[in-house]
């Protein structure tokens, strides 16, 4: 092999190792001395040394545990070069001791503590808004500036939050584990709000091209059963699971031959994975039995609902509006709030529909916000004020990122110079 | 770990209290402190003087400026601490809310800096 296929196979492999344990290999660094940080650098420092390591030397059998070993020796040398103020002679103790157990059973399996990990950054003592973000961060690897995207927040800031919050969980001693059943809901909710966020930056790229944002959903839906799997008295977990695989299901349709954006309402039910679809079915209805409703059941029950529409042909609009105001009443989202008026403009046309828009004067976030204005422009063709659509497509356009979606919107808006003449 | 409960709470709270109540007060803290020290997780413990009796104390251009009151007018105040031995701060918020202070106050649970030998 030359040095060159050499280290494209390094890469690759630590790429693939990066993707399926990085979070188990920080939840497995940090869970004893609850140094998030200090895990995530020696980690990166050991995939470093990989990426040099095994070019030359060929790839180990078992990458996991050759990358746990180095970063172990680079956490072991950090808690010496750090040892003054806060890191203490018993704290490096418990460093190398727990570190001696992982590595004697690095061979065969390295436990998986991510859910752990994720509680402890779901914890009440950390401040509610960054415990999506660093769910995200520490077990998926993302880094700050793509979480700060998905999160509307400057990279900086982003930044800055996530280190205080790692700090916190140090210092204050927050604990790695699976809270009581008490105190579970609550917490969970964090959980699944980050599993979530991780599933929706993973669905911005529809045809599965990109494979760090494939991956991201994959993985979003590995931590979605996990969670599932591990919690089956709790109705939310296996409500997200069902949400997120009605998307996912989908995603085959979401482009035509050439690539082209279609939208639900135009997409070929064929298409769909009607595997999924159906271990959605069973998930949702299951949690429904559990007694205990909650944002993303609806959510998942709105999802079933526009799939038996577009297989059936047949909608229960008053239904669907009904859900949707369920979930607003839940989580007054003006999300929520916009695609209520699609469903709105079915029932009682779309004067109504518009009226019922949010009002942007009101949460000038939306000025800003695409499907606000798509949302708009399309209640406006519909409602045959055509100039005014022109305008509020023209500001979809304008904030669109995804090529195929702005190509989508740009359609619809030619489409309106015939209606007019 | 060790973690310092400080014990915030109206400290006008104790004097409109009726003989009984106080009695019963008094009892709650002092089971409490006993249920700590059974468990060996009392490192120290203190109740303060009211705020009244307060002196702070500040060192400028080696002058010190004594002056009266607490460093800090706020509705609550700091009535009385608890040092303790704690797994984690789950084990540590666990004290704080059996403390009977969580009841008619509030209680900053702040893990203490633990220095190196």
């Amino acid at each position: 092999m030359s040095p060159h296929e050499g280290g494209a196979q390094a890469r690759s492999t630590a790429d693939a190792v990066a993707r399926r344990s990085y979070g188990k290999l920080v939840a497995f660094l940090s869970a004893r001395t609850r140094d998030v940080a200090a895990a995530e650098d020696a980690l990166s420092e050991a995939f470093a040394s990989a990426l040099t390591d095994w070019p030359r030397n060929g790839c180990p059998s078992n990458p996991e545990a050759w990358l746990l070993l180095v970063a172990r020796r680079k956490l072991i040398d950090l808690g010496r070069r750090q040892r003054s103020g806060e890191i203490a002679a018993e704290d490096l103790r418990v460093l190398t001791e727990g570190l001696d157990a992982a590595s004697a059973d690095a061979d065969t399996a390295i436990p998986d503590q991510r859910l752990a990990l994720m509680f402890a950054c779901a914890h009440p003592a950390i401040d509610p808004g960054i415990r999506s973000p660093l769910i995200l961060q520490v077990v998926l690897g993302l880094d700050a500036a793509s979480i700060a995207s998905a999160f509307l927040m400057s990279p900086a800031a982003m930044s800055k939050r996530l280190v205080r919050a790692k700090d916190k969980i140090r210092q204050a001693g927050v604990p790695f584990r699976i809270p009581e059943r008490e105190e579970l809901a609550d917490r969970l909710e964090y959980v699944l709000d980050a599993i979530y966020a991780a599933f929706a930056e993973g669905w911005v790229d529809p045809t599965g091209a990109d494979v760090a944002r494939r991956d991201l959903a994959e993985e979003a839906l590995f931590l979605g059963r996990l969670v599932a799997g591990l919690l089956p008295a709790t109705a939310e977990a296996p409500g997200l699971l069902a949400l997120m695989l009605y998307a996912e299901a989908r995603r085959p349709a979401r482009r035509n031959a050439d690539g082209e954006y279609v939208p639900l309402a135009e997409q070929d039910p064929e298409r769909w994975d009607g595997r999924m679809i159906d271990e959605a079915e069973e998930l949702l209805r299951r949690a429904s039995a559990l007694g205990d409703v909650g944002r993303y059941q609806l959510e998942a029950a709105l999802q079933s609902a526009h799939v038996d529409h577009r297989r059936s042909g047949r909608a229960d609009w008053p239904a669907i509006v009904g859900l949707y105001d369920a979930l607003f009443e839940l989580t007054r989202s003006p999300v929520v709030a916009i695609n209520r008026t699609l469903a709105v403009a079915e029932l009682h046309g779309p004067n109504a529909a518009l009226a019922a828009l949010p009002d942007s004067a009101s949460d000038t976030r939306l000025l800003e916000y695409q499907p606000y204005w798509a949302a708009r422009a399309e209640l406006l063709t519909r409602a045959a004020r055509y100039a005014e659509a022109h305008d509020a497509y023209e500001v979809a356009i304008g904030l669109e990122r995804d090529p195929a979606v702005r190509g989508f919107l740009q359609r619809r808006q030619a489409t309106l110079s015939v209606q007019k003449s | 770990m060790q973690y310092l409960l400080l014990l915030y709470a109206n400290e006008h709270g104790w004097d409109s209290l009726t003989p009984a109540q106080q009695q019963q007060g008094a009892a709650a803290y002092k089971a409490y402190t006993e249920a700590l020290q059974k468990s060996g997780a009392l490192k120290g413990s203190n109740r303060l003087q009211p705020t009244s009796t307060a002196t702070t104390v500040r060192n400028e251009n080696g002058k010190a400026q004594v002056l009266d009151g607490p460093y800090a007018d706020s509705k609550e105040q700091l009535g009385g601490y608890y040092l303790i031995e704690a797994a984690d701060l789950d084990a540590a918020i666990a004290w704080a809310n059996r403390c009977p202070g969580a009841g008619h106050g509030t209680i900053e649970v702040r893990p203490v800096w633990e220095m190196s030998a």
